[in-house]
């Protein structure tokens, strides 16, 4: 039997290509339609907060700018024990640590999912304050997409076309169009954070 | 050389230098460099901030009423409290009154926090400055049993064979190899005093804070919308209530408020039974080690949050207590207002900023970031790989805020501080028990386990006040009230054409404050000082050192290329420099560096 499955971006989008995790979820999520058993989440840059998400699933995803040492823009991807490893071998970004002591943590724990596969990409630009991500990082997103697509096939987990609805992306004003676009209107984007609250108009 | 400081410390730095490079377990990137006499006493100290974010320029031109959004992404701990702050300092510019709901369900988010990051900072991040799991391997179950019932006889949890399973399932874990969170530790160091029954007592508590902490933000899933980055709205919440009636999806209805009542209490049995007797009972094993006092003693500062009624933040109508402290003189507690330009003020005068002139002090709303980065003629190494600061010239990435021309500590042990001094009841009696049960006297507060304590009783306080919000929340709903927002003044059409404001809270790491202006509907200047640019301050024009530093003076290291004692003092300010500092080192060694010159 198949069990559930979490796909989670983790990163900060207000630096640049740090973003590159985050946007892939996005991307992905408004590009493939998974049922309830596969879980969607913008997981910025949070650490212990992440924890109930990962021991509720058999399988993980990650998607995370990582630095490894290659040509910016270039995809890495690896599996299992790798993964706390990688994520640590370079003290890149905020996040990074945080996330291996979310994983170590959840091993304690005995609830950290049995496959994890971090699907990276090196950046290119991580300085650029309030930026969004650069062609050749963003470029990568449909790769990282279809990785991850295929992995979780492998596992039982199927996508069709289409888009999964999910409260667990960022906030509108967030999105990668309306965060790159600088100023969305308000049609664009509800602004108030929460669709409940301002139904749309007409 | 020895240098006599304003606020009352000696420093010299003649003896070995030891960098700490990063400072682990905080948030972002800390570096901390300190000199020792021959007895392994700290004689100087210096701390600095080693990231600029920018979150500044990151702001400007945008629409206010999305600034919650991004200052919630600047950091993986305190998110909910700077969109807090955001939202307020949105609508003390534009006056916007918020429904008395919509405080009430803020204070209840906002207290979850505080209560999530006392317990996670303890148990997570600082339990490992006192605690040595390793050598709870050592432990007998039935006497750490006997230990748990007397301790605190009100936790279930207490059995032989339940320490006995933990302490297997720790040995599992540690055989493995994987040593993972429990790396980079000083375990055979003397700094350590527990026996092995009371280190695993409190590695399993540690183990039972986990599924603790998974609970309590489902406040901010329910209130929030969704967790981690919860939902907030200028002008209330962004949760519509509806008890009455079936249909409206996503709505709080009474199923929801049940959760949350059973969750406060759940996190207050916890509060009671383990938390308070872990730190009496983990003190009382250090009860000598009464260092790290720093500036407490001397000044503290707090804005005070938790307002009784909506928008209404006069000092006597808020439960989190407001005020400043100088001068150590705690029969006076002094007037806080974050609009007097002449009271808070940053320096950049040891940062790596300008403000065009030397000694110059801005207020926040006049707030300016250009980066300015220099090293000293004393600093050892180079640019990019710098083995020693210079702290006589700019050495820090962190700003340094003065009340008043004061370096200021702010945080849980300078809110119980103030409280105390105010004569604020629950606070006064917190703290006199605390002291009375672990027979101390009241000097004693003025200490690294003074504030590690002070988080504490504070997390226990901040468990009546949810319990206080959330039956006020359901009386209001009861007497007909459902509103949550207040959307009179939604559209940028209705706002003047210029506009300044200031929302503060009390982070769980101090007092948080976010000055905005607004002109023609945009973003044109936005500033947060947060705790840790208080706390990591670093040196002033008149040479004043900042909370950190002062907390490190005159401490003894068993060890000084070990430093456990450096870690557990600045680790009891539970420092998130993620949003303090503001270049970042882009490469390093995943291990602290402790290089001893």
């Amino acid at each position: 039997m198949t069990g559930k499955a979490l796909i989670l971006g983790i990163g900060n989008v207000l630096w640049a290509d740090e973003g590159f995790g985050v946007r892939c979820v996005e991307e992905l999520a408004r590009t493939l339609s998974y049922g309830p058993e596969v879980q969607i989440l913008d997981g910025g840059t949070q650490g212990l907060y992440l924890l109930p998400f990962l021991e509720e699933v058999d399988a993980m995803v990650v998607f995370d700018a990582v630095d490894y040492g290659l040509a910016p823009g270039t995809m890495k991807v690896v599996e299992g024990d790798e993964v706390p490893a990688f994520m640590g071998a370079k003290k890149m970004s905020l996040h990074q640590t945080g996330f291996q002591d979310v994983i170590a943590t959840a091993q304690l724990m005995g609830c950290c999912p049995a496959e994890i596969v971090l699907i990276g990409c090196q950046p290119v630009e991580l300085e650029d304050y309030g930026g969004g991500l650069r062609p050749a990082t963003a470029e990568r997103i449909p790769d990282a997409i279809a990785i991850a697509r295929d992995w979780l096939a492998a596992r039982g987990h199927h996508a069709s076309a289409g888009q999964t609805r999910t409260d667990d992306l960022a906030d509108a004003s967030l999105r990668r169009e309306n965060y790159e676009g600088n100023r969305p209107s308000e049609t664009e984007a509800c602004r108030t954070g929460d669709a409940r609250f301002f139904p749309a108009e007409g | 050389m020895v240098l006599d400081t304003p606020n009352g410390f000696s420093l010299d730095n003649s003896g070995r230098r030891i960098v700490v490079d990063p400072v682990t377990r905080i948030e972002g990137h800390m570096r901390c460099e300190v000199n020792v006499d021959d007895e392994g006493v700290i004689r100087n100290a210096v701390s600095t901030g080693t990231m600029w974010r920018g979150l500044e320029v990151i702001l400007k031109g945008r629409d206010p009423r999305d600034a919650w959004a991004f200052t919630e992404r600047i950091c993986g701990v305190c998110t909910g409290t700077h969109a807090l702050t955001s939202v307020r300092a949105v609508e003390d510019a534009l006056g916007i009154q918020i429904p008395d709901n919509a405080n009430s369900i803020r204070n209840m988010m906002q207290l979850a926090l505080e209560i999530h990051d006392h317990i996670v900072h303890f148990y997570h991040l600082h339990a490992l400055d006192w605690v040595n799991p390793i050598n709870a391997l050592r432990a007998d179950p039935r006497a750490t049993s006997e230990l748990q019932q007397t301790v605190g006889p009100n936790h279930p949890l207490s059995s032989p064979g339940y320490f006995r399973d933990v302490q297997n399932r720790l040995k599992k874990f540690v055989e493995s190899g994987q040593l993972g969170l429990f790396k980079n530790g000083y375990w055979d160091n003397p700094a350590y005093k527990l026996p092995p029954e009371a280190d695993l007592m409190a590695t399993t508590h540690y183990l039972e804070a986990l599924d603790l902490q998974k609970e309590i933000v489902k406040i901010h899933t329910i209130f929030g919308g969704k967790n981690p980055h919860p939902n907030w709205l200028v002008g209330g919440v962004p949760c519509p209530i509806n008890v009455h009636s079936t249909g409206a999806v996503g709505a709080i209805n009474m199923e929801r408020l049940n959760l949350v009542s059973s969750i406060i209490d759940k996190t207050q049995e916890f509060n009671r039974n383990v938390y308070i007797p872990d730190v009496k009972a983990i003190g009382g094993f250090y009860r000598n080690w009464l260092y790290g006092g720093g500036l407490s003693s001397q000044a503290c500062l707090a804005y005070g949050d938790i307002p009784e009624n909506p928008n209404d933040f006069s000092p006597e109508q808020l439960h989190l207590p407001r005020g400043a402290i100088i001068n150590g003189n705690l029969n006076e507690v002094l007037d806080v207002d974050p609009r007097d330009p002449e009271q808070v003020q940053e320096f950049v005068d040891h940062s790596w900023y300008t403000y065009g002139e030397p000694g110059r002090g801005l207020h926040p709303w006049d707030g300016v970031t250009e980066a300015q980065y220099e090293l000293g003629p004393n600093a050892k190494g180079t640019r990019t790989n710098i083995e020693e600061l210079d702290e006589a010239a700019k050495y820090s990435w962190i700003k340094a805020p003065r009340w008043r021309g004061h370096a200021m500590e702010v945080g849980p042990l300078a809110r119980y501080i103030i409280g105390y001094a105010q004569g604020h009841e629950d606070i006064k009696d917190q703290v006199d028990g605390l002291l009375r049960d672990m027979d101390l006297p009241f000097d004693a507060i003025f200490s690294t386990l003074g504030r590690t304590a002070a988080r504490a009783l504070e997390s226990e306080y901040c468990g009546r006040l949810q319990r206080h919000f959330f039956d006020k929340l359901v009386q209001n709903i009861k007497n007909g009230d459902e509103t949550t927002a207040n959307i009179e003044k939604w559209d940028p059409s209705t706002w003047p054409a210029e506009a300044k404001g200031v929302g503060m809270t009390e982070a769980p790491r101090g007092a948080l404050g976010h000055w905005i202006r607004i002109k023609d509907g945009r973003i044109e200047n936005y500033q947060c000082v947060v705790p840790t640019t208080w706390n990591g301050s670093p040196r002033d024009v008149q040479g004043n050192i900042g909370a950190f530093e002062a907390s490190l003076m005159n401490t003894p290291m068993e060890r000084p290329e070990e430093p456990v004692e450096i870690l557990r003092t600045l680790h009891s300010f539970d420092p998130c420099l993620a949003c303090s500092t503001h270049v970042m080192s882009p490469d390093g060694d995943e291990l602290t560096e402790v290089k001893v010159r």
